[in-house]
């Protein structure tokens, strides 16, 4: 069937694109909406954000949420029942200025110009949900005039007023396109079901399965490959769950890291800090902890979190599933444990006392991935190591633990002779690579100093030990 | 008064609601085509056999180009002419354009470039200043200036520092990629929209590749999303293309490069390696020092030759060197030709300098910033008649008076002692302060670019019709022009209309770069709106026979022996009496004279100064760092604008921090850039800016030279600030040792070159 969704508020009906076509190539060449900009084509700069509406998934109040992605990635069967609104739809009927833009002309926010209105478009969401993190809510939009530091001014200048009444929810036009829903949109194949989705895969095995495309997005604007059935999990409601049970935590394929990051919050705080880090917020808001699983990328940062955890992975083909351990899923670089037919259902954290620590060392802080992705899960009994866990990225051509160092470890003092003994088991565990994020040595220094840092955070009365706490 | 108000960029309500339109947004007839270009993927080497059939037959292509189906010049060079448009036959870096697509889609276009078979004679590539070096791969022979006899003063000096600093590149990374659109005319006329700083250039190398004079191609731009250099001439392949193949088809034709392409094709920043060596007494002061440039400039002069001249006028920075050598070496790779970047070498030069005194006060065991003070130009009240390298007087210093200024409200000595507190607490993280200064020469080195034109129209109700030859990238230009247009009249910025830059309205134009275009295009609009009033004074003077004196023009009003007019009842009346009310503007900067070659002269009409404190934090297990506070005192004369000047400040020092500190250029060694996308090549973000971050402009700043309204150039000189998080980051990696080692940071400093120069401190190896 047909695409549907709001746009600034009115329905539009899509035929006759490709699966693939881009948000942003649509509304720039279709509709000459030329306010969105293209400044990347690959989701790093945020100059495309628009602000996508959905009505919550199984709340009967209706409510509506608001989140801003990239529509240089974003593919228009992906909008199907929701709604999005652009730079042009935010002003008023009369063409009042939004607050968010009334403070970036007062406070001076834009230079060229090119940037604004991805910047508009990210603070109006924010603005709408309230959310004053503004590091965090613009870390997805690049500006390479301004500095940020105006930017920022108007943020919290427009944090204050309310947010204008315009800005309609269109609870009931929402709640009738998301009624109409069939398995094919506009060339996508979008099942509703775990079963739908399972025997349709098994049929159709070099289909192309897509979480939040924030990868696959790239294959189409950067490699230019033309998508082999492009199938869509958002729609799979078990794909879409956090089960939290006694046994621990049961994350859905389909969940996004933003999802992920309010939850996990609560039980492995550094993890949700980890997470803070991961892409932007408008990647976060499309990107699934399936996809960082599943692409068997060495240099995702979920993965190493998850070993760390102990995670299980579960599979499923048809009605058949198993699961296994995280680190078992990586076989070799591009290489996982998984048939044809075969996806990433969900995968599971065991319940734990919290002793992760996550760290994320890149050229950038915000939106930048990792050159070192090192987690640690330590337990301490009676003063000996009781259970080290320990995973990186980016320091071997999968997501890996380290085993010798977490032998060298394991039934030791917690001390500083045991972690001085235990460097010199990285080099048994990895043997990393030269590329333009970081030096093979760079690696392996910071690898093992990163153990030294968890080793710091574990004594009290430790001073500053991450450069992020330190407040001018 | 509409200057020194502090009055919103003029496109800024077009900015928030996404309607200000950048040339990708013009509305172009349907049947436009779209091109792309064909990479070369190997950095040297000859094409043997190219098989274009399959790119012909791709969905959606027209028709495919190379060299051999250009109807004119095949050059897009700026300079030296020695940069085809589509290779010759020869190929001399990865990811020069070998042959063009114009398809009906920039994604069939895109999609079609891929699919050439092209066979290749690789040679072996020069890809560093090293290999440049040793094979003697050079655009001209070394370029030197000479004060006093360095060397015999640093052999006779009581202590010494020598050394030598790598200094990264920088992608320009405008939001805006590269763009262009070309519009066939009538009689084989050509419209040409392009994206860049330098309409003049575009128009002249499209006339030339068309074989057309230049009154048949006019270029039009309204505004930029960014250019910071990258625009200077590096949009004069997109425009050619586009207006060969508008030619050919017939049809309107536009090209824009994915972000990927921009970031391979186009130049960056100059890459610099200084070797330097310096004779010092005990308080520091410098009595000799030479300096020796290595700049890798890439495949094909473009503007490095400058570049490279202006990298060594500012060797100097802020300080006065009694004697001084530096020696200039523009070497020939086999890598992306190197351009114009924001300080045009200025900033590379500087750095040099900066290392030298950061150097010396390590070897004193001295605050730096003692050796700074030590160092200065003495202020232009003492009349010391010192002078730079090239043997231009200083008149204008105030960097003693902004300094000390700067010193007490950032309150760096209080600082200073509480981080030496800090760190003597904090085993795993340090931090470190610094503050440097910049000095900065305005006006074009080549002397003769130092000119610009205006148009300006009263329309008979009033109304006002600005034009000038500078271009608009995201400054302010417009913005600060209008205000000087709208204060002749006594009109509300309102009143005036800012209009797109045109080669159709002001002639022969220079590129807006060097930090001049408000001081060229401003004065050029006052000269012409000063004529336009008086010429309603003298009509006003004879009509109303009254004197001169009797009128004046206040809040929208002429008033006229105490009688009032509105401008529009005026602008009618001396319209129904035959006046023109239509005027060009004209400036050329005054006492300005150079000899590249000799090194003398008077290369600039005056200087803009400024100085920045950073404070940063470093992790020693790491190497991460950020920025946590930065104050700095910037001289902008008089200022047009203080919201705009103050945005070039903080947009400046960010982008200059960001240089220093996260932006790495890598490539591979067969030449490849391998950091060509935002995803590799990391501009500060939002939370990379200072966490604190107070700037003001220096209230006694006035320019001594008869500038417009007095105010100073800001573009450019505070990009030179970014320098003091470098040196705060050399501070904080010094206080991880015993004071034995000097940090000698290379740029950019990485997370990764901080933790090494972090083990350098203590001693450590692998530490295991």
């Amino acid at each position: 069937m047909k695409i549907e969704f709001l746009l600034n508020g009115e329905t539009v009906r899509i035929t006759g694109e490709p699966a693939t076509r881009t948000l942003l190539e649509w509304l720039r060449e279709r509709k000459k909406l030329t306010g969105t900009k293209e400044g990347c084509n690959e989701g790093d700069c945020g100059a495309c954000s628009v602000m996508v509406s959905s009505l919550v998934k199984g709340d009967t109040d209706r409510t509506v949420e608001h989140q801003t992605l990239n529509a240089c990635i974003l593919f228009l069967p992906q909008l199907h029942g929701k709604s999005v609104r652009t730079v042009e739809g935010l002003q008023g009927p009369l063409g009042e200025m939004h607050p968010v833009q009334a403070a970036m002309v007062d406070h001076h926010g834009s230079q060229c110009g090119f940037c604004t209105p991805g910047f508009v478009m990210s603070m109006a969401t924010a603005h709408r949900n309230g959310d004053r993190n503004h590091n965090d809510v613009l870390a997805g939009n690049l500006c390479r005039c301004t500095g940020y530091a105006p930017i920022i001014r108007a943020a919290d200048a427009a944090a204050g007023v309310e947010v204008p009444d315009w800005l309609e929810d269109d609870v009931d036009a929402l709640a009738a396109l998301a009624s109409n829903a069939a398995a094919d949109i506009g060339g996508a194949y979008v099942p509703k079901t775990l079963a739908e989705l399972s025997d349709w895969y098994l049929a159709n095995p070099d289909a192309t399965l897509i979480g939040g495309a924030t990868d696959v997005g790239l294959w189409v604007t950067k490699r230019l490959v033309d998508l082999n059935q492009p199938c869509l999990l958002s729609q799979v409601a078990e794909l879409r769950q956090i089960d939290v049970s006694q046994d621990g935590l049961r994350i859905g394929a389909a969940v996004t890291l933003s999802e992920l990051q309010v939850v996990i919050a609560e039980y492995h705080p550094d993890f949700a800090e980890m997470i803070r880090r991961f892409g932007s917020t408008q990647v976060r808001n499309a990107a699934t902890i399936g996809g960082n699983i599943a692409n068997g990328s060495p240099i995702g940062d979920g993965p190493p979190a998850l070993i760390a955890l102990g995670a299980r992975l579960h599979l499923r083909k048809g009605d058949e599933t198993r699961d296994m351990a995280l680190e078992d899923f990586f076989v070799a670089y591009g290489q996982q444990d998984i048939t044809a037919g075969e996806f990433v259902e969900a995968v599971s954290i065991p319940r734990q006392t919290d002793r992760l620590k996550c760290y994320k060392i890149s050229k950038r802080f915000d939106q930048d991935i990792s050159a070192v992705c090192g987690c640690f899960n330590i337990a301490i009994k009676d003063g000996l190591v009781s259970d080290a866990r320990i995973a990186f990225g980016g320091m071997a051509a999968t997501p890996k633990r380290a085993s010798h160092v977490e032998a060298a470890l394991n039934g030791k003092s917690w001390t500083d002779e045991t972690i001085r003994a235990a460097l010199k088991a990285f080099g048994k565990d990895y043997a990393p690579l030269n590329d333009m994020r970081a030096s093979a040595d760079y690696r392996m220094q910071v690898a093992r100093n990163l153990l030294l840092r968890y080793f710091a955070e574990s004594q009290l009365g430790q001073n500053y030990t991450r450069v992020l706490e330190v407040r001018p | 008064m509409s200057v020194t108000k502090s009055l919103p960029h003029d496109a800024a309500p077009l900015h928030v609601a996404g309607s200000a339109r950048y040339v990708d947004d013009i509305p172009t007839p349907a049947e436009t085509l779209h091109l792309a270009f064909g990479l070369s993927d190997i950095a040297f080497g000859e094409i043997e056999a190219m098989d274009l059939d399959p790119v012909r037959n791709a969905p959606g292509v027209i028709a495919v180009m190379t060299a051999l189906d250009l109807p004119g010049d095949n050059d897009v060079s700026p300079s030296a002419h020695d940069e085809p448009l589509l290779s010759d036959g020869t190929v001399h870096y990865v990811g020069q354009p070998i042959f063009m697509v114009i398809a009906d889609s920039h994604l069939a276009a895109r999609k079609a470039a891929r699919l050439a078979n092209v066979d290749f004679t690789t040679r072996p590539a020069i890809l560093s200043i090293d290999q440049a070096l040793a094979a003697n791969s050079c655009f001209e022979e070394p370029l030197e200036f000479l004060k006093g006899e360095p060397e015999k003063a640093i052999k006779a000096a009581p202590h010494r520092v020598k050394g030598q600093i790598e200094i990264g590149g920088q992608e320009h990374f405008y939001l805006e990629g590269q763009v262009a659109l070309a519009l066939p005319q009538e009689g084989g006329d050509m419209l040409v929209h392009s994206s860049t700083q330098h309409p003049s250039e575009i128009q002249h190398k499209v006339a030339g590749a068309l074989g057309l004079s230049f009154n048949a191609v006019r270029v039009e731009i309204r505004r930029m999303g960014g250019g910071f250099g990258g625009k200077e001439s590096q949009g004069n392949a997109l425009a050619v293309a586009c207006a060969i193949a508008a030619q050919k088809t017939g049809f309107p034709c536009k090209m824009r490069y994915d972000r990927d392409d921009d970031m391979i094709i186009t130049g960056k920043r100059h890459e610099f390696r200084i070797e330097y060596q310096a004779g010092f007494d005990a308080e520091g002061r410098i009595l000799g020092v030479t300096f020796t440039h290595y700049a890798r400039c890439g495949w094909a002069q473009d503007l490095s030759l400058p570049v490279a001249d202006r990298a060594m006028l500012h060797a100097d920075n802020a300080y006065n060197l009694p004697a001084a050598r530096i020696v200039s070496h523009r070497l020939k790779t086999n890598t992306v030709s190197n351009t114009a970047y924001r300080g045009f070498g200025g900033p590379q030069g500087a750095v040099g300098i900066e290392r030298v005194l950061d150097h010396i006060a390590h070897e004193l065991m001295a605050d730096p910033l003692e050796i700074r003070m030590a160092n200065y130009y003495q202020s232009f009240r003492a009349k010391a008649g010192e002078t730079t390298p090239y043997h231009q007087e200083i008149q204008d210093s105030v960097i003693r008076e902004i300094s000390t200024e700067l010193v007490k409200s950032s309150d760096y000595q209080a600082r200073r002692s509480a981080i030496a507190e800090w760190n003597a607490k904090n085993p795993i993280l340090k931090k470190g302060i610094a503050l440097t200064p910049v000095k900065f020469g305005i006006s074009f080195t080549l002397t003769f670019l130092n000119q610009a034109g205006a148009l300006v129209h009263i329309y008979s109700d009033g109304s006002v019709h600005l034009n000038h030859g500078g271009t608009e990238m995201g400054q302010g230009l417009f913005t600060k022009v209008a205000q000087v247009a709208a204060d002749a009249f006594a009109l509300p910025i309102e009143a005036i209309k800012i209009t797109a830059t045109d080669t159709g309205k002001v002639p022969n134009t220079s590129a807006t770069a060097a930090s001049s275009g408000t001081d060229l295009n401003g004065m050029a609009v006052k000269a012409a709106c000063d004529q336009l009033r008086n010429r309603l004074i003298l009509f006003l003077k004879t009509t109303h026979n009254v004197k001169a004196s009797d009128i004046s023009f206040e809040d929208g009003q002429v008033i006229v022996a105490g009688k009032a007019f509105t401008f529009a009842e005026i602008a009618g009346e001396a319209y129904r009496n035959r006046i023109s009310l239509s005027a060009n503007g004209f400036y050329a900067t005054p006492d300005i004279e150079w000899d590249r070659l000799k090194g003398r002269g008077r290369p600039f009409y005056y200087f803009s100064y400024g100085a920045a404190v950073t404070e940063v934090v470093i992790d020693t297990l790491t190497g991460e760092n950020r920025i946590l506070r930065t104050d700095i005192l910037h001289d902008v004369g008089r200022s047009l604008n203080p919201a705009l000047d103050i945005g070039q400040i903080e947009g400046g020092y960010v982008q200059g921090a960001g240089w220093l500190t996260t932006e790495e250029l890598v490539w591979d060694d067969k030449g490849r850039l391998t950091t060509h996308a935002p995803s590799t090549y990391k501009i500060p973000a939002c939370s990379d800016r200072p966490e604190t971050f107070n700037v003001s402009l220096w209230k006694r700043g006035l320019n001594k030279e008869k500038t417009v309204y007095r105010s100073k150039a800001v573009g450019e000189p505070p990009f030179v600030l970014g320098v003091s998080a470098f040196m705060a980051l050399s501070d904080a990696v010094r206080a991880c040792g015993d004071g034995t080692i000097y940090p000698a940071l290379n740029g950019p400093a990485t997370a990764e070159a901080v933790l090494f120069a972090v083990q350098a401190q203590r001693g450590e190896n692998d530490g295991v």
